[in-house]
């Protein structure tokens, strides 16, 4: 039971800024909103006065659906936009679409955009609160809470536990969120995958490196896998997929090798046969359903105690 | 007046339930069509203890009963400083056509029960809801809501305040009145 009844900050712009408090209080609450979408009525009043305006400006399909089940599911009011059929084309710049988004009272606001920082340009200059819903190679932080929480239905607390985030670390910002908020609960982390994929300093996070896939599969209690992310890989990090899919895609002959069950992670989409066979994603081992059943209660449980800050 | 007064003592407190039972069992016979569902956090303290001396009474091995978060139900959310943190609901039945018996430790504006009826509709269309509170605290309501088992009536003024303690909580069965919400130190 976490100490706090509140967050600390009036936006989620990242885990970065989340206390081991804030993110125990965002677990809680998620759970008992758990509940409340395993009834029959799924939905609850709490948000039933707010408007929230889904902004997304890059591509995206079960955060923005994740995300706008978790407002309905409150009774909030929702308006989505979606950078492709907006004025953005027309050149508009963020700041004044956003502004005459506002000025038709809107209360809070999800946005995922492709410029790292871009919430955080937002916050400092908008009444509104902001959740990130993904900003380029950045952060994800409701990603990384429902890891988090998926991570804890499987082992109960993470303290001391070991979590290996396998592929394109250097692109992911799923990666980044994932390493702040298990560092804060107290984790182990490893990060393991191509050395042209990882970033320089990054055990400057507290994070160990791994190059060798099958070692860390077996020092590893969860293997959270990612995406290899060509959209925003300007050069040539690997010399094929066939060859990334050969050293450090994860196979079902690698996890009968290891004699315990370790659990597969997956944030999606899957490139099924590159970073992990379908034999694995579709396997006992993998909960990667369950992450996305329990992104929608972590994400109801962010947008209720962001709307009890205002 | 003290600060702070007992108004209902240890023995007391027992008999005070001991009728509310009976009052229960008088009205619903042997629970075949009613269920109990207390209030959290702190109705099911009291809710806790009816089902189990109901069970005893009536010599019957399970009374349906649930228990029943009612805080995302609140219309006061957001008038608070900070959010309130939920406590869990568990109801694995639905209460379509069922005698509710509602429970709460003290009634008071009301509002508690008028969110647990929004809450309970979730879970179906209720025969009949009706009210079993430990406390009731008649002035200073909010809404038309009454209760139809009363364990104690207060009548206390508005700043004053009603704190109901448990033995497996608080070492001890009691109520006690403060003169004033101030001197409360929760």
């Amino acid at each position: 039971m976490p100490q706090a009844s509140a967050l600390s900050v009036p936006h989620l712009l990242g885990i970065k800024d989340l206390t081991a408090e804030d993110i125990r209080l965002i677990l809680h609450t998620a759970a008992t909103f758990k509940e409340v979408i395993n009834r029959p009525i799924k939905k609850v009043p709490s948000l039933r006065d707010l408007t929230v305006a889904n902004l997304f400006f890059e591509d995206s399909t079960r955060t923005r659906v994740s995300f706008e089940l978790a407002e309905k599911r409150l009774s909030a009011d929702i308006v989505n936009f979606s950078a492709s059929s907006s004025s953005v084309k027309k050149g508009e710049t963020l700041l004044d679409t956003v502004h005459n988004i506002l000025s038709m009272k809107v209360d809070m606001i999800v946005m995922r955009h492709p410029a790292p920082g871009a919430p955080h340009f937002l916050a400092g200059r908008i009444p509104a609160s902001i959740i990130n819903a993904g900003d380029g190679t950045h952060e994800h932080p409701t990603q990384a809470l429902l890891d988090a929480y998926s991570m804890q239905e499987q082992l109960g607390n993470l303290e001391g536990k070991k979590i290996a985030i396998f592929g394109d670390i250097l692109h992911s910002r799923v990666a980044l969120s994932n390493i702040l908020c298990l560092r804060k609960l107290g984790a182990q982390v490893r990060v393991c995958g191509p050395p042209t994929l990882i970033p320089k300093y990054i055990s400057s996070l507290g994070v160990e490196v791994s190059f060798n896939v099958e070692q860390s599969l077996r020092w590893c209690d969860i293997a959270n896998i990612l995406r290899i992310q060509l959209e925003r890989q300007d050069i040539r990090y690997f010399p094929s997929l066939r060859e990334y899919a050969l050293y450090f895609g994860i196979n079902k002959a690698m996890l009968d090798r290891i004699d315990k069950r370790i659990v597969i992670m997956h944030p999606g989409p899957i490139n099924r046969g590159v970073e992990v066979t379908s034999e694995v994603a579709d396997s006992e081992h993998s909960i990667i359903l369950q992450q996305v059943e329990n992104g929608v209660a972590v994400r109801m449980a962010v947008l209720y105690l962001l709307a009890g800050n205002r | 007046m003290d600060q702070e007064r007992v108004i209902l003592s240890q023995e007391r407190f027992a008999l005070t339930i001991e009728r509310l039972c009976h009052q229960l069992i008088e009205q619903f016979d042997r629970f075949e069509n009613a269920c109990v569902v207390g209030i959290q956090p702190r109705g099911t303290l009291l809710s806790d203890r009816m089902c189990e001396r109901l069970k005893a009474l009536l010599n019957i091995p399970n009374i349906l009963y649930g228990q029943l978060d009612i805080t995302f139900y609140r219309d006061d959310f957001r008038m608070h400083d900070k959010p309130l943190v939920p406590s869990a609901t568990c109801m694995d039945f639905l209460v379509e056509g069922k005698d509710v018996v509602l429970i709460d430790d003290v009634l008071y504006t009301g509002r508690t029960v008028q969110a647990a009826l929004a809450a309970l509709n979730d879970y179906g269309r209720p025969r009949s809801v009706e009210l079993a509170v430990l406390i009731d605290r008649r002035f200073n309501r909010h809404l038309p809501i009454q209760a139809d088992f009363i364990g104690i009536v207060v009548d206390a003024l508005d700043k004053a305040y009603v704190k109901v303690e448990w033995a497996q909580r608080d070492g001890e069965d009691r109520v006690l009145i403060f003169a004033d919400k101030k001197d409360h130190q929760p």
